[in-house]
């Protein structure tokens, strides 16, 4: 999908100073061009600047925030706020630095959104792969009928399951567990399910021909040859899932809001209840927030290519 | 599953079933059709039990749920349409449906529409994935987190954009505690993290775009305005319908910016409805009335997800 440059073709005269620019004005500077750089570097800068500030805020000590709260840098810049959201301060220091007394452990959480995100990642990707496979390959009696069903589930929306399946999770005991929190999205959602079909059928079926004839299962072929084909794919919705589960807060809240099960959104929202409405414990909650961010940045980091080319063909859900 | 090497290749040839593996198929006999029964029903066991437990049945005990009293401790009493007759007076579900279309329009309306200004100048500027990246920010992190920090930025007292506004001698404002601003400042939070995420997906339709079409263009004289109205705009088309549609879905169902930030407040300005069910249910602990309002949210976005299934039908074939 990259441009193909012919600036050869297009003579230098054709694009005299003072008309808008394009194609053939290439690296050449006309106002056009500055107008929308600087357009883009607005954009960055609204996007980037309220992270920076929270940042900011989270190395501001509580007692400074009326005197202290518009340099771009903080006067006595402290850590304080970060060790005590993390539960690695004693109570008396955490309310002297501005807690509410609130007992907080934000490395628990964090650990519990890799868990609750990560499960759900790891088996979804599986259990849809292999149904997708089933759809995409295997021959048997109603197979269009069932994935028709199935993909029918599109259409329920979330908030209509939530209610009857908090109602179910509740009579199985399972509140405040992982299970119980996992359990809806774990097994199958239709997207994955009618994205990764779609994508084993357009893998020639020649290998696995092959393969057949040599006397491999549909099990051994699914997991030898289908499986490492797909990898971009599998990533992809591996990927967005991890996003989508990190960002998840209405079902985690209403299933796993103890402190055993709780994830870094609803401890957040927890947070922010018992903090003072009068005045918020604005330098605690930048803190924890700052922690949410943390693991998003190093996902982008390290998969940051994978992740922004990945919305190229996700883009349906 | 077996290995019929030399019945493989006859049926290969009459391409009658050009499916991977052969399994059973000579219990097929004379129709010679394979049949992956057992194997099928053990990939799709899974996705088959989440779907019956987590889609199926909880859709019905939904509808069920909609037409009973039930407060989560007793048994659901059955009651008929009683929760749909209330709701039609009832003014809290008018103003939430009314909400709510207010918070889509001005959000779907100003994240589209900076969504397509960023796409456009990415695609005609860079091809940078760092910057794309960084655009990708605010999607990246939870709806929890980017209410706290809006809130934050936009404190009455001690606030960033308060201060830059006073400076300006503009004077401060409760952007989340005034009944006319807490609205426009949810959609312009929602706006501000969905933004670049729009932006990517319009993006990555653009690229489908042939370039040839715009060095052509380009050697006619035409600017980029004339060709982002003539060559960008009617080519994306399929594909900015499906993104819309897609955002409309998201929109209609915000909840956490206003759970974290307003809580439905001041005054129900910003009680939508998907917050207005989650009160009815776990507030009031009246999950049948709950249920009914869920049922005609559902029917709302049902509608919408047709459109968009057949919207990506035209989309895939346009590019095909």
């Amino acid at each position: 999908m990259t441009p193909n440059p012919t600036p050869t073709l297009v003579p230098a005269s054709r694009t005299a100073p003072g008309t808008p620019p394009r194609k053939g004005a290439r690296r050449r500077i006309s106002p056009g061009r500055i107008a929308a750089w600087t357009l883009l570097g607005v954009a960055l800068f609204v996007t980037v600047f309220p992270f920076y500030w929270m940042i900011r805020t989270a190395l501001t000590p509580a007692a400074d925030l009326y005197s202290d709260s518009t340099g771009l840098v903080p006067d006595h810049p402290t850590m304080i706020n970060f060790l005590r959201v993390l539960g690695l301060t004693s109570q008396a220091e955490a309310q002297a630095a501005g807690g509410s007394g609130a007992h907080l452990d934000f490395l628990r959480y964090l650990l519990n959104s890799v868990v609750y995100s990560g499960l759900i990642a790891v088996l979804q990707t599986l259990f849809c792969a292999m149904a997708g496979y089933a759809f995409a390959r295997l021959r048997f009696p109603g197979r269009d009928a069932v994935f028709g069903v199935l993909i029918a589930a599109l259409m329920v929306p979330p908030i209509f399951t939530v209610l009857p399946n908090f109602v179910l999770v509740k009579n199985l005991g399972w509140l405040n567990t992982f299970a119980g929190m996992v359990a809806p999205s774990v097994l199958m959602t239709p997207f994955a399910v009618f994205f990764l079909r779609q994508f084993f059928l357009s893998i020639p079926r020649d290998v696995e021909e092959a393969a057949t004839l040599d006397g491999v299962g549909s099990w051994g072929i699914f997991w030898r040859i289908v499986m490492p084909m797909s990898r971009g794919p599998l990533i992809t919705i591996a990927l967005t899932t991890t996003v989508w589960s990190w960002k998840d807060y209405l079902w985690p809240l209403l299933t796993g809001r103890e402190e055993e099960t709780r994830v870094l959104t609803v401890a957040l929202g927890i947070f922010q209840q018992q903090s003072p409405n009068a005045q918020p414990d604005w330098t605690g909650l930048m803190a924890g927030s700052a922690l949410s961010v943390l693991p998003v940045l190093v996902l982008l980091v390290v998969l940051g290519r994978r992740l922004v080319e990945s919305l190229n063909f996700t883009g349906i859900k | 599953m077996g290995a019929d090497t030399a019945v493989a290749s006859p049926q290969k040839s009459a391409g009658a079933d050009p499916d991977g593996s052969g399994t059973a198929r000579t219990k097929g006999g004379a129709r010679k059709k394979r049949d992956d029964r057992k194997a099928a029903w053990l990939f799709l066991a899974p996705a088959l039990i989440g779907f019956a437990l987590f889609y199926a049945y909880p859709t019905l005990r939904g509808i069920h749920y909609s037409l009973t009293d039930y407060n989560l401790l007793t048994d659901p009493s059955f009651t008929g349409v009683d929760n749909y007759r209330r709701l039609i007076g009832d003014e809290q579900f008018i103003n939430a449906l009314k909400v709510t279309g207010y918070f889509v329009v001005l959000n779907i309306g100003t994240q589209t529409v900076l969504g397509l200004l960023l796409a456009t100048l990415m695609h005609r500027l860079t091809r940078s994935v760092a910057l794309r990246a960084i655009l990708l920010v605010p999607w990246l992190v939870p709806n929890v987190t980017v209410g706290l920090l809006w809130m934050w930025m936009l404190d009455a007292n001690l606030g960033f954009v308060n201060h830059v506004l006073e400076a300006l001698g503009l004077g401060t404002t409760g952007f989340f505690t005034s009944p006319t601003w807490a609205m426009p400042t949810v959609a312009g939070v929602n706006t501000w993290a969905y933004s670049g995420y729009t932006a990517l997906l319009l993006y990555a339709g653009m690229l489908q775009i042939p370039h040839h079409l715009y060095e052509s263009a380009s050697l006619d004289g035409a600017g980029e305005w004339r060709m982002f109205t003539k060559i960008t705009l009617p080519l994306l088309r399929p594909v900015l319908a499906l993104v819309l549609v897609v955002s409309l879905i998201g929109s209609f169902q915000i909840f956490d910016t206003v759970a974290v930030t307003t809580k439905g407040g001041p005054v129900s300005a910003t009680r939508v409805i998907y917050f207005y069910i989650y009160e009815q249910a776990f507030t009031n602990f009246r999950m049948g009335y709950a249920s009914a309002v869920a049922v005609v949210l559902a029917v709302i976005l049902g509608v919408l997800t047709a459109v968009q299934m057949r919207l990506l039908r035209a989309s895939r074939s346009d590019l095909a």
